[in-house]
């Protein structure tokens, strides 16, 4: 039975960042779904995100402590696909829109998170 | 009946109006409140209650709110809506009750609603699940995807901070002209800069209140409504579009549903966004009119923060919009739709006072659900544009 969100955390867990692509359509896809958007495509299988992305928007969550504030990005990964996240690894007032990022998969608490960091 | 666009257009009206406990409504439910502005809006039509055949509400705590509505007013509707189309979803029962008047299905429609987070906060656990896919990385929600919008939108246009405060002035400044409104002390365009940041670019001052507030309206087929007991105000035209539910979804960040759901209620109530008398925008943030003014046609893409600036939008401008101080300085109780429904009834009766816009004839009411998601566009005219 596919397990479309199951499958993909347990890639994230073992240090794989997956997204899918349709055989037929060639089109990839993210967040993980039974189908194709848009197409209806369920010939979905799972390949290798290259990780290169690019920060499409951006937003700082200003908090008391400024050390404490933190980004929330979308960013469009180079196969297409945008998705939301984070960047870490560089001061939040450097973020901004048109950055090249990469993929990198982290701790935080006992999960594994995919964030983004400067390319 | 014109054909061919989707709506019976003029030959179903806004009878009753009606708001309730704006600002704080203590000690009451939710529900006691929504039915509270029924009957207010019932009693503003002329109309019992027992000629209520459809229900319409949006409970803010209780996903089966429309049953709730049914049995405490005592009502057997016909028809019961419940939509989850969050702050759209009032604009979305406009077209559907004028449709289902326009059909025979039924004969009186009650659009209702009520919510007092200020004064009875709701438990932690809303109604709408945390998105795997972005609630890890702790956007504030649904105020981040707003700004995520914005900054995008002041990247390729070069909207600026000080045009979203134009915004939040502009509706300040109609407050102070509406008594029932929630806040009308001053507000200038250095107060919203100089707010504290919550999530750039905006600050507290570019967000809509979190106050309480019901409000109704009563729909009845044209024929009817010659005899109530207000001059009628026809639904032109009703359009709704939904284009994703998460801001990391939508296909593109500076423009939004209203493109789609704006002309065609244009094209079917056959009129022009500069026809418009009054604009009501749903104003959850200072970015959401300027994209809205965009969408629908007050001005091209990417000019909507120039459009607002120097007081464009402001009373003594170019555009009188949200005339009741909107989500920003008059009431948001969580789903704000219904109030600008109300609004542009009140606006196109003659009955707003010092903030009244003159001879008003024609007003859009444009609601919006969701993060951008879920976008419904009512035109509305007096009975000399039927």
């Amino acid at each position: 039975m596919f397990q479309p969100e199951a499958e993909w955390r347990a890639h994230l867990a073992e240090g794989r960042f997956m997204i899918q692509r349709s055989r037929s359509t060639g089109g990839h896809v993210f967040y993980p779904r039974v189908m194709e958007p848009g197409t209806g495509a369920e010939d979905l299988e799972w390949v290798s995100a290259s990780g290169a992305a690019s920060v499409h928007a951006v937003t700082i969550v200003r908090k008391k402590d400024p050390a404490d504030s933190y980004s929330v990005v979308l960013v469009d990964l180079a196969e297409g696909p945008r998705l939301m996240s984070r960047v870490d690894g560089v001061p939040v007032d450097d973020i901004h829109i048109g950055m090249a990022v990469r993929a990198s998969i982290i701790q935080e608490g006992d999960k594994p998170l995919l964030v983004f960091v400067p390319a | 009946m014109s054909m061919g666009n989707g709506f019976p257009r003029g030959r179903a009206a806004i009878v009753g109006a009606s708001t309730y406990g704006i600002g704080q409504c203590p000690g009451l439910s939710a529900v006691d409140m929504a039915a509270k502005a029924a009957l207010l809006a019932l009693a503003d039509a002329g109309i019992a209650l027992s000629e209520v055949d459809a229900l319409y509400t949006s409970a803010p705590y209780e996903a089966l709110g429309g049953m709730e509505l049914a049995e405490y007013l005592g009502l057997t509707p016909k028809v019961t809506d419940c939509n989850r189309t969050g702050g759209s979803a009032f604009e979305v029962y406009v077209q559907q009750a004028a449709l289902a008047l326009e059909a025979g299905l039924i004969d009186c429609a009650l659009i209702a609603y009520g919510s007092n987070p200020a004064s009875n906060p709701p438990p932690g656990v809303g109604m709408t699940r945390q998105s795997p896919w972005e609630a890890p990385y702790k956007p504030l929600a649904p105020l981040s995807s707003y700004a995520l919008a914005a900054s995008r939108h002041m990247h390729l246009y070069g909207t600026t901070r000080e045009q979203l405060a134009e915004v939040a002035v502009a509706a300040r400044q109609w407050a102070q002209l509406n008594p029932e409104a929630a806040v009308r002390d001053p507000l200038s365009i250095e107060d919203v800069l100089k707010a504290r940041m919550v999530s750039d670019p905006l600050t507290v001052r570019d967000c809509c209140l979190f106050n309480d507030g019901a409000t109704a309206v009563v729909m009845v087929r044209a024929d009817r409504a010659k005899d109530c007991a207000r001059a009628p105000v026809h639904v032109l035209g009703a359009a709704h579009a939904v284009t994703h539910r998460e801001i990391s979804s939508m296909p593109d960040l500076t423009v939004t549903g209203a493109a789609i759901s704006g002309p065609q209620a244009f094209a079917q109530a056959g009129v022009k966004p500069a026809d418009m008398d009054v604009a009501m925008l749903y104003d959850a943030f200072t970015i959401t009119p300027i994209l809205f003014l965009e969408d629908l046609g007050f001005c091209p893409k990417g000019e909507g923060g120039r459009f607002v600036s120097g007081g464009h939008v402001a009373p003594g401008g170019g555009l009188a919009l949200n005339t009741n101080g909107g989500g920003l300085s008059c009431v948001h109780p969580g789903m704000y739709g219904l109030f600008l429904l109300v609004e542009a009834t009140r606006q196109l009766r003659g009955e707003c006072g010092e903030r009244q816009v003159k001879n008003a004839r024609l007003a859009v009411a444009h609601g919006n659900g969701g993060v951008l998601s879920s976008e419904a566009t009512v035109v509305l005219g007096t009975a000399e544009t039927v």
